[in-house]
Parts: C-alpha cells; structure tokens; sequence
C-alpha cells in the first residue's frame, strides 16, 4: 500500500473494515501516475457506491465512466469480468477508480442509478457490449445494437469480423413491409 | 467568471401528466433522418398538441465497433479510427487518443510537440464551436448564422492540411511525438486566422444572435439543467459549464501547455479564463461556446510565437516513435527500426497496466481508458464519449416544452453521432 494513501481510500476503509479494497495504482509501472483503484464486491456495491458519493472526504458527485473489461486469458487475472467505475469529485477535484468483479454465468451487479442518474445509458452499454446485467436499473435494454441481437460483441471471445449477423438481416421488400 | 442576463432559475416548462391530457397523445418519429437532428438519431415524441409529454431515445444508428477495432490496431493505427469519432474536430481526438497512450507507457513528450499540440487543440476546439454555434442558429431559421463561422472555419481546415496534409481526416499525432514537424511559416498562417479572419467572423455572427430578438426568444429558458443536476448527470464541457458547475481539466488537471513547468523551464501555463454562466439553459450554452472560442484563441496567440526549438519527437533512439520517412528510405538502420515497429509480432510494447487520460475538447471531457496486457494492441481500449454520456439527459431538458424546442435543445448538446455510436 503506497503511504501517500488518498484521503477518500482512508475513509473508505474506515467505514467498511471487513472488505478489502487492495488499493492500488492503476498502471503501477508508471509511478507518477497517481490514479487509485480499489476492488468492491458485488455484494456491498451499492453501500459502498452511496458512501462514496455522499461522504465529506469523498464526495464523488459525478459518475464520469462506468465500462467493463472483459479479463478472459488476460495475465494473472482471476476473474472474467472487471466493471469499472470512474469516479470524479467536482467539489474536492480528485478521482477514484472501482473495480466491481462478476463472473459467467450469470454476471450481475446492482445497479447504481438511483445514486448517479448518468450511469442509466452506460450500464445499458456496458448490458449491451459485455451481458453484465445491473439488478435494479430502470429500463436495461440493448442501446447500440438492436433488440434481436443475440451476442455481446466486446467480449473477448467473440470474432472482430461477427458471426455473420450483417449477412443474416431480414430484408424487408416492398410486399413485406 | 461570465454571467448571463438570465441569472435567477427560469420558470420552466409547465409539466402535466398524460392523464391529465385526456388521453389524447400523438407519437411523433423524430429522425432517424431528419435534417434538424444533424446526425441519425431517434427521438420517439409523445405529444398533447405541441406539448412534449415524453421523450424516448434511440440511438446505435452508427455504431461501427470502434472499441472492438481498439483491440485490434495498435497505438498508432488507432488513431485514424479517433478522426472518425468527433469529426467536427478531429484533430482534438487524436490528441486525446495520444495523451492516453502516453499515459500508459509512462512517456513525457517534448516542449514543442507540447506547443504544437495545444496549439492545434485550441483550434480545434474553435472549429467545433464554429460549427456547434452556426448549426444551433441554422436549426431556429437564422442561416446566415451558418454561413459567416463557415468562412473561418475554411481557414482552420486550411491550417490543418498545411501541417498534416489532410483537411478532415487529420491522424496527426503519433505515440511520443508528431506525424511530422510543422512546416515553416506555419504559425504565421495561425496567426492571420487568430488577428484577421477570427475576430471580424465572431464579431459578424455575434451581432447576428446574441440580442437578436428571436434567438432570444426561443432560447432563453429553454432546456434548462441546473448545477447539481448537471454533474448527476455526468455533463461535462460548455453544458457543464453553462450550468455553473466550475470544472475544466485545462485548470483542474493540467496537461500540455497548460500545465506549469511545461517546457521545463519554469515556464507558466497557458493564462485563460474558463467562462462559466449560471443560466443552464440553451441561451447560456451559446455564450458559454462564444466565449470559450475568445479565450482559445488567446491561448494560441501565447504560444504561436514562441514554439520551443528541438525535436517533436521524443528519443528518437528509443524504438518507440517511428522513424522519419527520410531515415527510412535513405538508411539501414531506419528501415530495420520501422520495420520493427509495424510488423504485427513486433512493436513497442507497453507495460501491463491500466491508465486513463482526458483532454478537455470542445464537448466536454473525451477519456480514454486503456487496459494493456503487454502487447503491442490494447487489451482494451475504452472510450469515454462525451456526446454519449452528454446526451442522454435529453429528454429531461425537452419533456414539457413545445416541439420546436426540441431541435434548438439538440443544436445546443452539439450531438456527433459518430462519438455517441462509436
């Protein structure tokens, strides 16, 4: 743990002893770089999220991300899927990223946005492009691709040229339509 | 610190339900191809008369795969997908894409590539808002308004293709550096668009809109976001701002030129101000715009003059920027050295790690976070747009105003939709 430990991972972990964080640097080879990440279980996210947004040493008032990295054969890594959150405090000016690890089959987290109401189209894409579903958001329906889609196209095992879905549309001709 | 003459919180639109309509409620399609909505789009519009009860948003219309292709090209091809994000300013997205990579391979460029490329994100930043602006006035019928910050525009496409060859589809950044040096006599060109051609245009196209009776009308008042709901939402940029939330990466985390001790050689960043109004509405978004084109050509003309001698590329001994085109053709050692760096097996590799990096451009704070397995592509290359994430408030600006509101509240969020759908 470095020992200039940010103000907000301090009091995070103050409230929440029984979790562990393991705040890190995002890229720690790059020492000069001071971007925090710490790992939130599903589970707890949603309290943890709450504590974050509203606490006086975080106040993480704006959800400046949320996206998700799809971990499959990636070195050393133990879980598949890594929705990450990107925290921004306007007031405070600092930056706190959050890990959230879910795995097949059937990955879930709580949806947060009833604590940030910007996090509605990007866990739909994030829905989308990786299939990780958000218990509890409002309308989590497909927003890049359409409603018949059947795959997750971000996900790792899934072929940059598709899987023949452009070749497969449904042509609607004069009669038809 | 700017304000607006709407300084108290419209009334704003009167909301009713849709019972109390009586249950007469007209669907209306807007888009996906509409000429108000500039870019395919779907609004699906519930309305009682003119009204808007509701909004619903479609979008994907575009969506090309950009991310997935992230996985796929490494750090320097990716960077002709980023002119095909935001093409309004592309040469503001290839910076971003860059000062991302930099940021995950720990690299600091050098003074006058620093120069160079604040530079020409500023100009960016001023050909995005000329276009934003006139398009705004050109959606409410005042098109002339289109055409004045039309003729500057030309110009900075002019700019563009002197330094990188290429008006629209610029890719002038490379990891470390430059595609190539600027030529000479460019920062003179620079400078007759900041003294000559910029400031009668926005003055021309100021005294159009800005007490224009009608303008007025239609776009006070309108769309309005207040401060709190404006960072919920994720707002970033001139809508931000317009809002009175104070946040500008250029102040708040410092890059390029802006930051001190850019060269270092103790210089002092970039001095501007960042205009903030506390308006929130469509109106103050145009002054927010306006203003913010002022201050970035201030910030050029600080730096024109005095860009840094040396290279624009960093150690060029170190295999991590491609060589210049003169050593690959000429030597032997060039060619080894490009070829090493194209080849698919081969190039420089970044360390395992993850990074983010942001520019502030003209629609708020375009990020992109990489995730690095130690290959020579990104494990993952995530962007975050803000055309995306600005957008998706819409219909909380539009619900309860009349129809034709929706399209000057549209002008004012300057949707690309090639950065929404990526």
């Amino acid at each position: 743990m470095p020992a200039e430990q940010p103000a907000a991972v301090a009091a995070l972990a103050g409230q929440f002893p029984g979790i562990d964080f393991a705040p890190g640097p995002l890229n720690p080879e790059v020492p000069r770089l001071p971007q925090i990440c710490v790992r939130v279980p599903a589970e707890r996210l949603l309290e943890v999220m709450r504590f974050l947004h509203d606490h006086s040493r975080c106040r993480f008032q704006q959800l400046c991300d949320l996206t998700c990295v799809d971990y499959l054969n990636f070195p050393k890594a133990r879980d598949r899927y890594g929705v990450t959150y990107s925290l921004l405090s306007v007031s405070l000016g600092h930056r706190l990223w959050a890990k959230c690890f879910v795995n097949d089959p059937d990955p879930v987290v709580p949806s947060v946005v009833s604590i940030w109401k910007g996090a509605d189209w990007l866990e739909r894409e994030v829905w989308d492009m990786f299939g990780v579903r958000f218990a509890g958001h409002p309308d989590l329906r497909r927003i890049l691709t359409w409603e018949g889609f059947k795959a997750h196209p971000l996900r790792k095992d899934y072929p940059l040229r598709g899987r023949g879905e452009r070749e497969d549309y449904e042509v609607i001709t004069p009669e038809s339509a | 610190m700017m304000t607006t003459a709407t300084d108290e919180r419209p009334a704003g639109p009167a909301t009713y339900t849709r019972e109390e309509t009586g249950g007469d409620v007209w669907v209306l399609n807007l888009g996906p191809q509409h000429p108000a909505t500039h870019t395919t789009l779907r609004h699906v519009l519930e309305l009682d008369g003119e009204r808007v009860l509701g909004c619903t948003v479609h979008i994907g219309y575009l969506h090309s795969g950009f991310e997935k292709l992230g996985e796929h090209l490494n750090y320097n091809q990716y960077v002709v997908v980023t002119d095909r994000m935001n093409y309004v300013s592309p040469m503001a997205n290839n910076i971003a894409w860059h000062h991302a990579c930099e940021r995950l391979f720990g690299i600091e460029i050098t003074a006058r590539c620093k120069a160079i490329r604040t530079i020409i994100a500023e100009l960016a930043r001023v050909q995005d808002h000329l276009l934003a602006l006139g398009a705004a006035g050109l959606d409410l019928g005042a098109l002339t308004a289109f055409f004045y910050p039309f003729n500057a525009r030309e110009e900075i496409y002019d700019i563009f293709e002197e330094i990188c060859g290429a008006r629209f589809t610029t890719s002038y950044t490379r990891v470390g550096g430059l595609m190539q040096d600027m030529p000479p006599g460019w920062p003179a060109k620079v400078k007759h668009f900041c003294t000559k051609t910029f400031p009668p245009a926005v003055s021309d196209f100021e005294k159009l809109l800005t007490r224009n009776r009608i303008f007025l009308e239609r776009t006070r008042g309108i769309g309005y976001i207040s401060h709190d709901d404006a960072i919920n939402w994720g707002l970033t940029g001139p809508l931000a701002r317009a809002s009175g939330v104070r946040r500008d990466l250029r102040k708040d985390e410092p890059y390029l030129c802006y930051a001190d001790n850019w060269d270092g050689k103790r210089s002092s960043g970039a001095a501007f101000k960042v205009p903030i109004s506390r308006g929130g509405d469509v109106f103050a978004r145009y002054l927010v715009r306006l203003a913010e084109m002022r201050e970035a050509v201030k910030i050029i003309m600080q730096l024109v003059d005095d860009i840094p001698e040396g290279p624009v590329d960093i150690l060029p001994n170190d295999k991590i920027t491609l060589p210049r085109k003169n050593e690959i053709y000429f030597s032997i050692e060039g060619l080894i050295h490009h070829f090493e760096q194209i080849m698919t097996n081969r190039g420089h590799k970044p360390p395992i790690g993850e990074a983010y990096g942001a520019n502030e451009t003209a629609n708020g704070e375009l990020g992109f976070y990489l995730v690095s397995d130690g290959n020579n592509t990104a494990y993952r290359a995530r962007c975050r747009p803000p055309s995306f994430i600005n957008y998706q408030c819409f219909p909380h600006l539009v619900v309860g105003h009349q129809i034709s509101d929706v399209v000057a509240v549209l002008g004012s969020l300057n949707i690309i939709a090639a950065e929404l759908d990526r």
